[in-house]
Formats: C-alpha cells, sequence, structure tokens
C-alpha cells in the first residue's frame, strides 16, 4: 500500500472525529492499464470534499457523487467503470481500463 | 467501515505493525486482524500470502467476496558504514521503495558530498539508533559493511534484539568467527547469531561494489517476500 493512502485513512479518521459525515471508496479490482492500484482510497465528506484517488482524475467525479449517495443511505455500494462511453451519460476511463471501486460510509 | 476499526488500523500503522482490514463486499461486514493473529485466523493461509506480497486485493472463501486491505510498514534498510558499496546501494534501494539510511561515525566517509540525498548519519550506531534514527524493528532491515568490530558489533546486537527481518554482515568466514564469538561472549545464543547472513549477500558472484550491493538487495528481497515471518512479539 502506498504511503499515501494510509495518509488518507488517517485523514478520514480524522474527519469523522471532527464530526463530519465521510465515505470511503476503495479500488478493489483492475483490468487492463487502470491508472491507480488495487487497495487506492479516496475519502469523501457529505459537502463533496475529497482527498486521495481511485482513478488519476478521471471518474472521481462519479465516484465522489455516489459517495455523497452512500453518506446519505448507508449501505454500502460496488461501482464499476470501464471505457468511457459516448452513447450514454457514464464517466469512463480514457486509458481503456476498467475499474471496481467499493464505497462504504464510515460509521 | 466502523470508525473504531478505522482508528484500530490506523493506529497499527501508526506503530509500525502489520494489519489487514478483511471486508465482505456483499454487505461490508468487516473485522480488522492484527499480524499477530494472522496465525490463529480461519483464513491465515490466505491472509499470510497477502501479507508475504504487501498487496491489497479480491478473494474468494466459501461463496463470498473478501476485499483485503493489506497494510504493510514501510520497510527500512539501515546500511552501517558509509563506504562505496553503500554508494552503490543508495539509488538502488531507492528503486526497490527501502527507505535508506546510512551510518557511520567517520566523518571523512560519511560526508554528504559523497551520499547527495541520502539520510545520512555521522554517529555511532549506538547513539544514532533510539536517537535521530527511529529505533529497529521487525520491518527495518540491517546491513553491517564497515569491517570495524567497533562500529558493526553494537549495531548487529541491536538489530538482534529488533528482531530485524534482515541482518548481514560484511567479512570473510575467519572475521565472522571472530564476530560470532564476540556476540556469544556479549550473551546472544547460536539460534540469534545464525540469523546473521554471513558472508553477505546473495551468491552471485559479486566483486565490484555495485555487484555486493546488487547481492544485498537481492537477499533482502528473498529475506522480505519469500522467508517465513518471525512470530510476533
Amino acid at each position: 500500500m502506498l504511503s499515501t493512502d494510509t495518509d488518507i485513512l488517517t485523514a478520514a479518521e480524522s474527519w469523522r472525529r471532527d464530526g463530519r459525515a465521510v465515505a470511503l471508496a476503495t479500488v478493489i479490482e483492475t483490468w487492463g492499464s487502470a491508472p491507480r492500484p488495487v487497495g487506492s482510497h479516496l475519502v469523501v465528506d457529505e459537502a463533496g470534499t475529497f482527498l486521495g484517488s481511485v482513478s488519476g482524475g478521471c471518474v472521481e467525479g462519479a465516484v465522489i457523487t455516489e459517495a455523497i449517495e452512500v453518506i446519505a443511505a448507508g449501505a454500502p455500494r460496488i461501482l464499476e467503470f470501464g471505457v468511457a462511453d459516448e452513447t450514454a451519460w457514464r464517466a469512463g476511463l480514457s486509458c481503456g481500463g476498467r475499474i471496481r471501486v467499493f464505497v462504504e460510509r464510515v460509521d | 467501515m466502523r470508525a473504531d476499526l478505522l482508528a484500530q488500523l490506523n493506529g497499527e500503522r501508526a506503530a509500525r505493525r502489520a494489519a489487514i482490514l478483511v471486508t465482505d463486499i456483499a454487505d461490508g461486514a468487516q473485522r480488522l486482524v492484527r499480524e499477530a493473529e494472522i496465525g490463529a485466523d480461519p483464513l491465515g493461509a490466505v491472509l499470510g500470502r497477502h501479507l508475504a506480497s504487501g498487496k491489497s486485493g479480491l478473494v474468494e472463501v466459501d461463496g463470498r467476496s473478501l476485499f483485503l486491505t493489506v497494510q504493510v510498514p514501510p520497510v527500512r534498510l539501515v546500511v552501517i558504514g558509509a563506504v562505496h558499496i553503500s554508494q552503490a546501494m543508495a539509488p538502488m534501494a531507492a528503486g526497490l521503495d527501502l527507505a535508506l539510511t546510512v551510518i557511520d561515525p567517520r566523518t571523512a566517509f560519511a560526508s554528504p558530498d559523497r551520499f547527495p540525498d541520502v539520510d545520512l548519519v555521522a554517529e555511532w550506531p549506538d547513539a544514532a539508533l533510539g536517537g535521530r534514527v527511529p529505533p529497529l524493528d521487525r520491518y527495518c532491515a540491517l546491513a553491517a559493511l564497515t569491517h570495524d568490530p567497533k562500529i558493526d558489533d553494537p549495531a548487529l546486537a541491536a538489530a538482534l534484539a529488533a528482531e530485524c527481518f534482515y541482518v548481514g554482515a560484511l567479512g570473510s568466514r575467519k572475521t565472522h568467527a571472530a564476530r560470532v564469538a564476540r556476540l556469544t561472549e556479549a550473551g546472544f545464543g547460536p539460534a540469534q547469531i545464525g540469523r546473521i547472513r554471513a558472508p553477505i549477500g546473495l551468491p552471485i558472484g559479486a566483486v565490484s561494489p555495485a555487484e555486493i550491493a546488487l547481492a544485498v538487495l537481492a537477499e533482502i528481497v528473498t529475506a522480505l517476500r519469500r522467508a517465513p515471518r518471525p512470530e510476533a512479539a
């Protein structure tokens, strides 16, 4: 695990302790030329403030939107992102890889 | 994730101890397995493999998908002796993500000009370790390269006491026999002394300083990735 990813876990803990509602997104699987390795983290609060990266920028916007919904709903979600598809309103990875991201609320 | 598990995971990290967070991705159920608990865990074998590789990942167990968040402390390499081999080792260690510290009380050797961008400490090892340099632990490798018992021996004693995952010492078999006698005199047992790799480095026929550095680093990687870890205290 990269040290920056544990810095993110430290941030998640301190944000939570400050009373902010927090969700954690983790890359759990990658195929092809995914930009960030398995285990990479992104922490998000209810206002959409975030730290870390799961894709180097390609799908962070979509992950943050889903994370805010997870904060409200409570149940974890698994998100999957693949190659950018122009016919659908979906975020994609221009590098051609695919990733799965686990999003959970910190309770 | 439960906030208390997150705090425990961060606590293990701060204490430089390995831990694995096991998450059932179907429902988010989680538990934390500390390094010392892995042997007795029902998933011990698979957790042990992930701990050795240091990589997080998904595993399938009894039809459930479990994500293992593997947290292993950054590995440190402490080299005693600001010698030619250490100079050659510095860029190689950086490439291997080993956090290098070079300790040598001889200021003529331990000069920043000879070791640009290296954490260089011109002090005696017993003063430096636990002082300017964080204490040794199980996620440290120590290589003693000065040939001088006054400098190498205290560092080797500290490395054995701290159960460093790798302890190596430069010198011929004859030199090492004398070293074994001194460490025995100092109260170390045969099992502890037997952990010292001497002659140091994998036997690749190394001749030049860079080749010896390569042999030592290859031996360190072997100890890190292939050897079973000693039981946690």
